[in-house]
C-alpha cells in the first residue's frame, strides 16, 4: 500500500464516511438553490452562475495556442459568446432536443458551441476531429445532425463528399470562414456577430437531452448514447471529490472533447466548480507537456496512459526539471493504468498518479483513487460515492453477484444520475445492457478484500486503442468496400504504448495475389476513408477467417492465435 | 548522405506509414503530422523506422524539434 503526500485538505476527506452519508436526493437538495433559477440546465450552472456571481471576472478558459500564446476568456465573456451562439440556434431555427454536432480541433468556437447548445436546450455532440469520412458519415446520420460546426479545410477534406448523403444536415457552421461560402455552409463568426448577447435559457427539466456520444460495439455501427441535463449532478461531484477542485484552481484535461472524457472533464465538470480550465491546442508533445504544467501553474492535471508511457520513456525527472509545485493531483483515465506507472509518478511528481474508470455509458467517473485515499497501485479504485459497483456472474441471462476475490462482469446499480438513457434510435441494445437493477459494463473485473477494484479486460471484442473504443464491426465493414477484400475479421492486438492496435486479418476476393504493395494500398484506403485513429495500423492477409456455423467472426480465437495461447471452446467453429 | 538522399528515405518511409499521401509533396516547413493525418503512433513508429534506416537514436525529448521534413534532415546529418 502506498498513500499520498497530503498537500491541503481534500474535498473528500474521508471515503468510508462519505460512502456510508452521501446520497444524490442529499446533494439535489444541497444544490436546489442553483436549480432554482433554470433547473438542471448544465448550460447555465457551467457558465451564466457562475459569470453572474463572483467569478465573473475569472478566466473560465485558457486556450493555449501552437506557439504557446494565450487566449483566455472569462465566465462573463463566455456567457455572452455562448448567450449569442445559442441565438444563432434559434436564427436558425433548431428545435429543442436536435442535435449540433461538432467536428473540429480544440479551438474556442468548439467550446462556445458545445455550450451555447446546451443553454439552448439542443443536444449536442462532439466528433473527433482524426476521424475519416466514413466514421464522421455513421455519426452524423445516426445522430439526426441538423447543425454541424467545422473548420473550412475538415469541410473541404471531409465533410463536403458527404452533405448529399445528409439530407437532414441543414447547416455547417465554419469556424474560421470570414464570409459563408454557400448557402449551407456559413460563417460562424459572422452569424456570431449578429447575435444578440441576451439569451433567456428555457426551463431546464432533469431529464432533458442534452449529449449524445458514440461509443463503439462489437456487432453493430456507432451507438450514440444519449445524456441528460441531470448528469449534471454527477460532473460537480466528480470534479469535487476525485479531481478535488477548490476555488482559484487551474485545471487540465488533456483529452479531445471528441471523446466522452474531453466533454464532461474537458468542459463541463471544471466549469460547474467554477476553475479555470486550460486547453492545449496542439498534440502530445513531451516537453511542451512539461512547459504546460510549469508556465500554467496547473493545480489538478487529468491525462491518460498512453501519455504517461511516452513521458516515462524520458530522461528528465520533471519535479527537478520544472517548477511544478503547485501541482496537487495527476489523475489517468482511458485504460488501465499500470503500478510501475502509479509509482513512477510518485517518483517523479511526488504524486502517486491516480487512475480512474468509467465509459461513454456512466457519464462520468465510476470508480476511482481518490487524493485522501491509500491507494494499491495497478488497481482501479473504489466505487464514487453513491455508486454501486459489484461483480456479477451472468448465465443465461441471470445476474449473480459474487463476493471478493473472483473475477466477473464489472456491474453497476441503475440510478446514478449520468447514466445514459438511450442508445439513440435502439431500443433493443440500450435494454441488452441491463440485468435487473444492474448495468452491465462489457469489462471484466475483480475486487479484493479491502473494497479495490482490479481491472482484467474487455468481456467482449471491443478494442481499446490509445484510449479510445475501435468496434471491429464498423472497421471490417469498411474494409470490404475495397474491391480487393472478399472477408475481414479486426481484434486488438497489444501493443504497449497504447494498449491495443487494430489488426485486420483479410482474405482476399478471387484472382487478388497478397503483396506488400496490395496490403498498402489497402491501409491507405481505410485510412483514407476512416482516419488514423480507427483504421488497421497492421494487416494480414488469411486464407479463411473462423467463424461459428451461424456464421459470426470468432475474433476471440483469431486473437488467441496472434497471442499464441489456447484456443479454447471451438465447439461452434465452422469446419471449413 | 547528401540533403536530397535523406529526404528521399524519408518519403519511402512516410509512404509505409501513410500509403494514400504523397510525402514528397510536403513542404520543407510544413507539419509532417498534420498534413499527412498521421497519428500519435504512427509518429512513434515513424521515428522508430528513422532510427533504424539512419542507424541514429532520437530521444523523445527532441520530437518536438523535427516536426518538418525540414528540421528533420537537418537533425539527421548533424546526428549522423
Amino acid at each position: 500500500m502506498d498513500s499520498i503526500k497530503k498537500k491541503a485538505g481534500f474535498n473528500l476527506e474521508d471515503y468510508n464516511r462519505e460512502v456510508k452519508t452521501f446520497s444524490w436526493e442529499k446533494l439535489k437538495d444541497e444544490l436546489q438553490p442553483v436549480f432554482d433559477f433554470k433547473g438542471y440546465n448544465i448550460g447555465f450552472i457551467a457558465v451564466d452562475r457562475q459569470a453572474e456571481g463572483e467569478l465573473k471576472y475569472k478566466t473560465a478558459l485558457r486556450f493555449i495556442g501552437k506557439d504557446k500564446s494565450k487566449e483566455d476568456i472569462t465566465y462573463a465573456e463566455l456567457k455572452k459568446l455562448t448567450s449569442k451562439f445559442a441565438n444563432v440556434l434559434e436564427y436558425l431555427g433548431l428545435e429543442k432536443g436536435e442535435s449540433v454536432f461538432s467536428f473540429a480541433p480544440r479551438i474556442p468556437e468548439l467550446y462556445i458551441t458545445a455550450l451555447g447548445t446546451l443553454k439552448f436546450l439542443g443536444v449536442f455532440c462532439p466528433l473527433f476531429s482524426v476521424f475519416g469520412p466514413e466514421p464522421v458519415f455513421q455519426r452524423l446520420s445516426r445522430g439526426n445532425a441538423k447543425v454541424l460546426l467545422t473548420t473550412s479545410s475538415l469541410y473541404e477534406k471531409k465533410i463536403k463528399q458527404l452533405e448529399k448523403r445528409l439530407p437532414d444536415l441543414e447547416y455547417i457552421l465554419l469556424a474560421d470562414a470570414k464570409e459563408d461560402i454557400s448557402e449551407k455552409a456559413l460563417s460562424f463568426s459572422r452569424l456570431l456577430e449578429n447575435a444578440s448577447e441576451e439569451f433567456d435559457i428555457p426551463a431546464t427539466e432533469p431529464e432533458d437531452p442534452a449529449l449524445l456520444h458514440f461509443t463503439s460495439g462489437t456487432t453493430g455501427m456507432p451507438k450514440g448514447a444519449l445524456h441528460v441535463h441531470k448528469a449534471v449532478l454527477t460532473h460537480y461531484i466528480t470534479g469535487k471529490f476525485v479531481l478535488d477542485f477548490k476555488p482559484g484552481d487551474t485545471f487540465w484535461c488533456t483529452a479531445d472533447p471528441g471523446w466522452v472524457t474531453g466533454t464532461s472533464y474537458g468542459i463541463i465538470s471544471p466549469l460547474v466548480n467554477g476553475v479555470t480550465n486550460v486547453v492545449d491546442t496542439e498534440e502530445f508533445e513531451a516537453m511542451r507537456w512539461y512547459g504546460i504544467l510549469e508556465e500554467q501553474n496547473i493545480n489538478i492535471w487529468y491525462t491518460a496512459p498512453t501519455a504517461i508511457r511516452r513521458l516515462m520513456r524520458l530522461d528528465i525527472k520533471p519535479k527537478d526539471a520544472y517548477n511544478i509545485e503547485n501541482l496537487r493531483a495527476i489523475l489517468s483515465v482511458g485504460e488501465p493504468l499500470h503500478a510501475e506507472a502509479v509509482l513512477w509518478g510518485k517518483e517523479n511528481f511526488d504524486l502517486p498518479i491516480l487512475d480512474s474508470w468509467w465509459q461513454t455509458e456512466t457519464g462520468g467517473i465510476m470508480i476511482s483513487n481518490y487524493p485522501s485515499m491509500e491507494i494499491k497501485p495497478g488497481s482501479m479504485g473504489k466505487p464514487l460515492p453513491g455508486v454501486e459497483a459489484k461483480i456479477a456472474e451472468i448465465i443465461n441471462g441471470k445476474i449473480k453477484i459474487l463476493g471478493s476475490g473472483v473475477q466477473g462482469q464489472l456491474v453497476l446499480k441503475k440510478g446514478w444520475p449520468s447514466m445514459f438513457r438511450a442508445y439513440l434510435h435502439d431500443e433493443t441494445r440500450y435494454s441488452k445492457c441491463f440485468i435487473d437493477d444492474w448495468y452491465i459494463t462489457g469489462d471484466l473485473a475483480k475486487k479484493d478484500e479491502d473494497g479495490y477494484f482490479w481491472f482484467i479486460g474487455r468481456a467482449d471484442d471491443i478494442i481499446k486503442t490509445s484510449g479510445h473504443m475501435v468496434g471491429p464491426f464498423e472497421v471490417e465493414s469498411c474494409l470490404m468496400k475495397h474491391p480487393a477484400v472478399a472477408e475481414a475479421a479486426v481484434i486488438g492486438k497489444p501493443e504497449p504504448s497504447i494498449g491495443e492496435l487494430v489488426k485486420a486479418f483479410i482474405v482476399l476476393s478471387k484472382g487478388k495475389e497478397a503483396s506488400e504493395k496490395l496490403k498498402l494500398e489497402i491501409i491507405g484506403f481505410a485510412r483514407k476513408e476512416m482516419g488514423p485513429a480507427v483504421a488497421p495500423k497492421e494487416i494480414e492477409f488469411v486464407n479463411s477467417v473462423p467463424k461459428t456455423r451461424s456464421g459470426k467472426i470468432l475474433r476471440r480465437l483469431l486473437k488467441a492465435r496472434e497471442l499464441g495461447l489456447p484456443e479454447g471452446d471451438i465447439s461452434t467453429l465452422e469446419k471449413n | 548522405m547528401k540533403e536530397n538522399e535523406i529526404k528521399q528515405e524519408l518519403y519511402a518511409l512516410l509512404q509505409q506509414i501513410a500509403p494514400e499521401t504523397e510525402p514528397s509533396a510536403l513542404a520543407p516547413d510544413e507539419n509532417i503530422k498534420e498534413s499527412l493525418d498521421i497519428d500519435s503512433f504512427d509518429t512513434l513508429r515513424f521515428i522508430v523506422s528513422v532510427n533504424e534506416k539512419f542507424e541514429i537514436e532520437i530521444p523523445e525529448e527532441d520530437y518536438g524539434k523535427i516536426t518538418t521534413i525540414g528540421l528533420l534532415t537537418n537533425y539527421i546529418q548533424k546526428k549522423m
